[in-house]
């Protein structure tokens, strides 16, 4: 966007002649917000109004008194347009509140129980304090790779079927069909995975294989389209001078397409598996909850990070507070694993990206 | 030879994605036919197929409608902040931290909810069960808990804000910039530019990205299996007590664990009708989404 470039000059002729008045100095809205935080201040201190409605306060008033002093000092039209900046700026600061006080309050609860025991210890035999998570992070490891082992090249060879060889219906109805199937319930997924499972090891079935599935019907979408976008970016010239050279295709694609796209690809792959690490409904229902460390994915139930601590949180065992305090340290752990696989993603992008000149 | 061997596996992967949601249709179909012809007096709670999904169904849809209603206007905002308003360099970083709640697993979102929203909520709800109680949403009383209706609907509105501001934001910063630089140049004010050139041109974009908000919405569970406090059966528009129909997603996730039999059918069943819902949803969303694409190409 390019704002209109006025010379000063030109700005103070202007101004006077449209509404005759001088426009409100820039300070102003500054000046207002800050003696109205400095009121709420003292009103909190004096009264037992709550942090809540004292934020409101100021900017509810705030607004008011803005506006309608630039009504009567400016005009209506800039009125309306300080009173639509103040909704602008007010709706991303309202988005804030949730991912703010999320991240605290998991940080708050999660602490008590981050410690040495809860990594190294499972759940057997533990009643009341102690126990870990030992044995729901293997399970979402385990699952979790089986899962990026199915979709990245189910993902990434479709991507490479829609930018390199798809043309015409087919290819329209797999990029549209990709995309409706990025809003599949997570739930709806693992009883897919269930009902399929169910016809070959009979009704009651949990195993990690199944968790793997559903989560895989999840993640190839997300695969696709990433990857497909990124496959995109690479630039045509690319491909022309590897086919005048002689290389077939599928060479082409193989040595110098992926190589080329090879961070972004790496961005997609982790981003996706990010989506998918926190994923509890699917697990929930393919493969539930165990006390002990499983590691045969085929065979019974394996215990997740994310069923896990939704166990620990609504069955949380007598006294309650050990389970929640177990449970608030699992949410601790998938939010920082998922925040750190969201880092390593855009460190990738930034630091392997192809020098294309682009 | 090795062109042929790989253009047919790129296109196998293709075609088995298609397969694969044409299997999670009929794989659920297959499992949901012993609940869809049982006698009605074998099913759970001794009625209907209908009866039993039914407020589900009427659940799932409320809880939806409020996410929307709320979270379409702060996403229309937060899209405008970071195309329009909020300084040029921390635009991206801005973005970023938006998508970040995208990326928060729901399951935190539940613990969020239940331990720091819903409590907060509390005193607003007894303030609208003492003044505006003659209107049948607040009719109450209030949930002491806060775990109401109108709670999983504002949770699921955070947790659908980043798809839908995503897409707005693709839509608003694809408006012409010529249009824009033609309006600022008559004088327009900031929001007078917007309003001529920015949200005409984005209102499809808009559109579409609601309707995939709505589509997360319908399908979430776990957040909703957590925070809503939920009685079978009920169906009622009174959004702050603590009586409250559950939603389909979040009533499997609390009973699959521990059924067996027919009610194992009958779950799968109200998934399938979940399944057919949001990919209604979806499928709608993404073709509006996509002739904007069309067009603006």
């Amino acid at each position: 966007m390019s704002t209109p470039t006025r010379t000063p000059e030109a700005a103070a002729a202007s101004a006077p002649l449209r509404t005759g008045r001088r426009p409100l100095p820039r300070w102003f809205t500054a000046a207002v917000f800050g003696a109205l935080t400095v009121i709420a201040v003292v009103l909190g201190r004096v009264t037992d109004l709550d942090v809540v409605a004292l934020v409101l306060l100021v900017a509810v008033v705030g607004t008011i008194v803005v506006v309608s002093v630039t009504r009567a000092v400016e005009d209506g039209r800039k009125a309306t347009d300080q009173f639509v900046t103040f909704l602008v700026y007010g709706a991303f600061l309202l988005a804030m509140v949730p991912l703010v006080s999320l991240v605290s309050t998991v940080l708050s609860k999660g602490l008590a129980r981050l410690d040495g025991e809860f990594f190294n210890s499972s759940m057997v035999g533990i009643v009341g304090p102690g126990g870990g998570a030992y044995h729901a992070i293997i399970g979402t490891l385990i699952i979790t790779a089986i899962t990026a082992l199915l979709s990245v090249p189910i993902g990434l060879m479709t991507a490479i079927y829609l930018v390199e060889y798809g043309r015409g219906r087919l290819k329209q109805a797999i990029t549209f069909f990709v995309d409706v199937m990025t809003g599949i319930p997570s739930i709806v997924a693992g009883l897919f995975a269930y009902a399929l499972f169910v016809i070959f090891f009979g009704p009651g079935v949990r195993m990690g294989f199944a968790g793997a599935i559903a989560l895989s019907v999840l993640m190839i979408p997300v695969v696709v389209r990433s990857s497909e976008e990124v496959l995109k970016l690479v630039p045509n010239e690319l491909r022309e001078a590897s086919y005048a050279l002689g290389v077939p295709k599928w060479r082409t694609i193989v040595k110098v397409v992926v190589p080329t796209a090879i961070a972004g690809l790496g961005t997609a792959v982790t981003l996706a598996i990010a989506r998918v690490i926190g994923e509890t409904a699917p697990l929930l229902v393919t493969v539930g909850i165990t006390n002990a460390t499983n590691t045969d994915p085929f065979n019974g139930r394996m215990a997740t990070l994310p069923v896990y601590a939704y166990y620990q949180l609504t069955q949380p065992g007598v006294p309650p507070q050990y389970g929640i305090d177990r449970a608030w340290t699992a949410a601790l752990i998938l939010i920082v694993i998922v925040l750190v696989l969201n880092l390593i993603a855009r460190l990738i992008s930034r630091f392997f990206a192809p020098k294309t000149g682009r | 030879m090795g062109d042929r061997l790989f253009s047919g596996s790129a296109s196998a992967a293709g075609l088995l994605i298609l397969a694969v949601l044409a299997g999670v249709a009929v794989f659920l179909i297959a499992q949901s036919i012993p609940a869809l012809t049982a006698n009605s007096a074998d099913l759970p709670g001794h009625k209907s197929l209908a009866a039993y999904i039914g407020p589900l169904l009427f659940g799932t849809l409320l809880a939806a409608i409020i996410a929307l209603i709320v979270a379409t206007p702060l996403a229309i905002g937060i899209a405008l902040f970071i195309t329009y308003y909020a300084p040029r360099r921390m635009a991206q970083v801005l973005g970023y931290v938006v998508d970040l709640l995208a990326a928060i697993p729901s399951i935190v979102f539940g613990f969020w909810g239940i331990a720091w929203f819903a409590p907060k909520l509390v005193p607003f709800y007894q303030w609208l069960a003492e003044h505006a109680g003659w209107f049948p949403l607040f009719a109450g009383p209030a949930s002491s808990t806060g775990r109401t209706m109108l709670t999983a609907g504002l949770v699921l509105a955070v947790m659908i804000l980043p798809i839908t501001s995503a897409i707005s934001r693709e839509v608003f910063t694809q408006a012409p910039a010529l249009h824009r630089e033609a309006a600022l140049a008559l004088g327009a004010t900031r929001w007078e530019m917007i309003r001529m050139a920015v949200l005409p041109y984005g209102r499809s974009g808009v559109i579409g990205g609601a309707m995939l908000g709505l589509g997360r919405a319908l399908g979430e569970t776990l957040a909703v299996a957590i925070v809503l406090s939920v009685s079978a059966g009920t169906v009622t528009f009174n959004l702050i007590s603590s009586t409250n129909p559950s939603t389909i997603a979040a009533n499997i996730a609390l009973n699959f664990p521990e059924a067996s039999g027919l009610t194992v059918n009958v779950l799968i069943a109200s998934g399938l009708a979940l399944f057919v819902i949001t990919f209604a949803v979806n499928f709608f969303a993404r073709a509006i989404v996509n002739r904007r694409a069309e067009f603006s190409e």
